[in-house]
């Protein structure tokens, strides 16, 4: 496989730079999402208009729900240590979107093949598959929508007060905002979820059944 | 929960369609339709795969019915199904659509066309067509009350306190949809727990929903204007003319012709696409199993859009994937090119011709499954010539109906291609004349129907304009001539016109010209025809020979004296009467000398040997 690295707006996208593009756009919806499922039931979130207001404030690890870690961070707790600010969470929606991209797109399938001793124009009529059904994921679950407007490789303005969760600054960060910059990355931001509804006893580990014709 | 709740009385329209079904509402005496509280489109929650239950505008009108084991407990369970059980074991909607392309004896499609299809017993359980062993078989007529069960369910869910049995229903069928399968239909949606219902037709629907987001449609249209509305849904192509007319200076819309049943939709145009690719691969040696050619369909339909919404693409690529987890080396792949896009979808089905061509009637291989009347011939602009030529009235010199304006619906017209297409063969028989046709358009063309069907409950309360129809064909009934009787020879048989064309809702045609004798206690039989072209027989008239095709034979009627007032095997001379019910239904009765009883006469006979 041959990535050249030189040219970094090289126009020739080959069938592996898609398919490598196809796989970090979905993890980072995966990402998102994780980000924003609430954690039980409610399989409609309808998410705010600003980027951050629905994040929900990160929660001590050692709540109830984890009842096994309580006991390790006993001893944390008495010595009056700050607890991590971290939260885990339930992994049913990243189970159900995999189920998903593998039911509409073939996702798990494809990535699970070797590509060697393949040719750009067969593995190309396999990314058709996954390209077309995982965008039909994406247009069905998800209303996404670009953080930035203005074109790529154009000058922005980074005002004071930025949500530096949306926007990254990269290279000679230094000084005080207003920044002025290149627009590399207009970013991704999921304005709404409409993840389907599951039954209570439904098993989200199962992300394709086996298939068995009699 | 959305806004409808606020208010107590919503117009309900249903989109029973063939291939999927929508349910829109509209608030009562309300004429807007871009307020979101006071108008919307039900999103109806359906299984899309086991345990997984999402909520679309569409809902797919298949039903599967799993095995036992098919599915583990719970995995059926519906938002309104309670405790997670798999009590109603059968699935209606998307879930059903995708199993069924993998398990076909288990599948029910096409619930509608076998509604009108006059060669089965439509209360029979003839579905599905192949059943596995151990399908319970269903009728036509209880799947279409599965779909509306489903929606009345999703109703309810959402607006509880609203119950669908308390809101008028207003719920859509084809134009061309005979009195029984009209009167089936009525049944069905009564069956499911609506008590307020009207039925509607199509077209017609359509052209409310226009007349919705136009409330200056009378800059649109002029008097004496004739619009033909085009409706091609999923699986049918129902036509309709109205005309604009003057009423004490008020322009006034009057349904005037409709066309008669064309089992040919959009779904044809992906099948016969995928075909054509199916040919070229195996030409090249590839086999293509059934689920394959399913898979071709759906790849094909996406490769169309393409195609149709992109001039400057030349190709599309086509790929079906295998099942196995392996999909390099295993993936079919072919090429859709706009050559073969224009072959089948523009010289096949949107064919130029000329006003004069007929439908042609030999039989195609590809487009035809087992048991329904398939359209022979998949040129839609040569069947509208056909209506077109049909309804032509003595006065129309030209020998056809001049259209001045078209009203479009169905998904198909989404492309602009195929649309342009259509406008410009009929311009095309209109340019000799010196007229040129203008398309209605801005309605949405999936959802239209169900929202005029909720506009159309506005309407029939008095509030906007009302389009004029009544009974949609002639019906006659067969009576023998009294001739002596030739040996080997049946007598000839005379048409008499007991239900004019047009008659109007709660009016009553009785027709005191012939009186039958009918003995008590025996069942008696007419033969029955309707007509769509022969629009001006009066009541009564007696037809003794009429043109090819002007006369559709439809199921026999029968009637069954009861004794009440009479002795059996008495001979109690009759006449026949016929109304339009207020839900859109045509009834006919038998009404003895004096009005001494009445019997109902069913319109269709019931095999009691099933």
């Amino acid at each position: 496989m041959e990535i050249n690295l030189a040219i970094p707006h090289s126009l020739t996208l080959d069938v592996v730079h898609i398919a490598l593009l196809l796989v970090i756009g979905v993890l980072v919806v995966l990402v998102l999402v994780l980000a924003r499922r609430k954690p039980k039931d409610e399989a409609l979130i309808q998410a705010s208009t600003s980027p951050r207001s629905d994040l929900e404030a990160p929660k001590p690890i050692a709540t109830a729900e984890q009842s096994d870690a309580k006991q390790a961070t006993t001893e944390q707790a008495t010595t009056e240590q700050p607890a991590a600010a971290l939260r885990e969470l339930s992994p049913d929606a990243a189970l159900q979107l995999l189920g998903l991209l593998q039911q509409e797109a073939r996702f798990i399938d494809f990535l699970n093949e070797d590509l060697t001793g393949y040719s750009d124009a067969d593995i190309g009529g396999v990314a058709r598959v996954v390209h077309e059904g995982g965008k039909r994921v994406l247009s069905s679950y998800f209303v996404l929508e670009p953080i930035r407007s203005e074109a790529e490789e154009a000058c922005v303005n980074v005002k004071s007060g930025f949500d530096a969760q949306a926007v990254r600054l990269i290279g000679n960060v230094k000084g005080e905002p207003p920044y002025h910059g290149v627009l590399t990355h207009r970013g991704w931001c999921v304005r709404e979820v409409k993840l389907p509804q599951l039954a209570l006893g439904h098993r989200t580990e199962i992300i394709a059944p086996a298939e068995v014709e009699l | 929960m959305s806004e409808a709740v606020r208010t107590p009385h919503a117009v309900v329209g249903i989109d029973l369609g063939t291939t999927h079904c929508v349910m829109a509402w509209q608030v009562y005496g309300v004429e807007s339709h871009d307020q979101p509280e006071t108008a919307g489109v039900l999103s109806v929650p359906q299984l899309v795969a086991g345990g997984t239950v999402e909520c679309r505008d569409q809902l797919p009108s298949f039903m599967y019915f799993p095995s036992e084991l098919e599915f583990a407990e719970g995995e059926l369970t519906l938002p309104w199904s309670g405790s997670a059980s798999n009590a109603s074991s059968v699935i209606v909607g998307e879930l059903a659509r995708r199993l069924g392309v993998k398990t076909p004896g288990r599948w029910l499609s096409s619930a509608k066309s076998w509604l009108c299809h006059g060669g089965e017993d439509r209360q029979a359980p003839i579905l599905p067509v192949e059943p596995l062993e151990g399908v319970t078989c269903i009728s036509p007529v209880a799947a279409s009350q599965a779909y509306l069960e489903h929606l009345s369910a999703a109703w309810s869910h959402a607006y509880p306190e609203h119950p669908l049995a308390e809101q008028q229903v207003v719920v859509t069928i084809p134009a061309s949809f005979d009195p029984v399968a009209r009167e089936l239909t009525a049944q069905a949606v009564q069956a499911a727990g609506m008590t307020s219902v009207t039925l509607l037709e199509e077209p017609q629907a359509a052209l409310y929903a226009w007349l919705l987001t136009h409330p200056d449609w009378r800059d649109h249209v002029a008097v004496g204007d004739t619009l033909l509305v085009v409706d091609v849904g999923g699986g049918t192509t129902d036509l309709s003319l109205i005309q604009v007319n003057d009423e004490a200076g008020q322009l006034v819309l009057e349904r005037v012709a409709v066309g008669n049943h064309i089992l040919l939709g959009g779904d044809n145009m992906d099948l016969a696409l995928a075909y054509s690719i199916k040919q070229t691969l195996e030409s090249e040696g590839k086999r293509l199993e059934r689920w394959q050619l399913v898979a071709l369909t759906q790849s094909c339909r996406e490769a169309k859009e393409l195609l149709l919404s992109d001039s400057t693409l030349d190709t599309v690529p086509v790929t079906v994937p295998g099942r196995g987890s392996k999909l390099l080396g295993n993936t079919l792949r072919a090429v859709l090119t706009r050559d073969v896009l224009n072959q089948v979808l523009l010289e096949g089905f949107l064919s130029p011709c000329a006003i004069t061509d007929r439908p042609r009637q030999a039989v195609r291989g590809a487009l035809v499954e087992k048991g329904l009347p398939y359209a022979q011939d998949a040129s839609i602009t040569r069947h509208i010539a056909h209506f077109l030529t049909q309804q032509a009235r003595e006065s129309d010199e030209n020998g056809f109906i001049v259209p001045q304006k078209i009203l479009l619906n169905g998904g198909v017209f989404k492309s602009p291609l195929l649309t342009d297409r259509l406008v410009s063969v009929i311009q095309s028989w209109l340019d000799p004349l010196g007229v040129s046709v203008t398309v209605l358009d801005g309605v949405d063309l999936d959802l239209a129907v169900a929202r005029g069907a909720a506009y159309y409950g506005q309407v029939a309360a008095g509030c906007g304009v009302r389009i004029r129809s009544g009974l949609a064909s002639t019906y006659y009934v067969g009576v023998e001539s009294a001739m002596p009787a030739i040996p080997g020879f049946e007598p000839p048989l005379h048409a008499v016109c007991v239900a004019p064309f047009g008659l109007e809702t709660g009016e009553t045609a009785s027709l005191d010209s012939q009186e039958f004798h009918l003995v008590v206690g025996e069942a008696a039989q007419f033969r029955f025809f309707g007509s769509t072209v022969r629009k001006t027989d009066a009541l009564g008239q007696v037809l003794e020979m009429w043109k090819d095709g002007e006369l559709v034979e439809l199921p026999t009627i029968e009637v069954n004296l009861t004794a009440e007032h009479f002795a059996v095997g008495e001979a109690v001379p009759v006449r026949l009467s016929a109304s339009l019910s207020e839900i859109g239904t045509l009834e006919i009765q038998a009404i003895a000398r004096g009005d001494a009883e009445r019997w109902k006469v069913a319109l269709e006979v019931r095999d009691q040997t099933r």
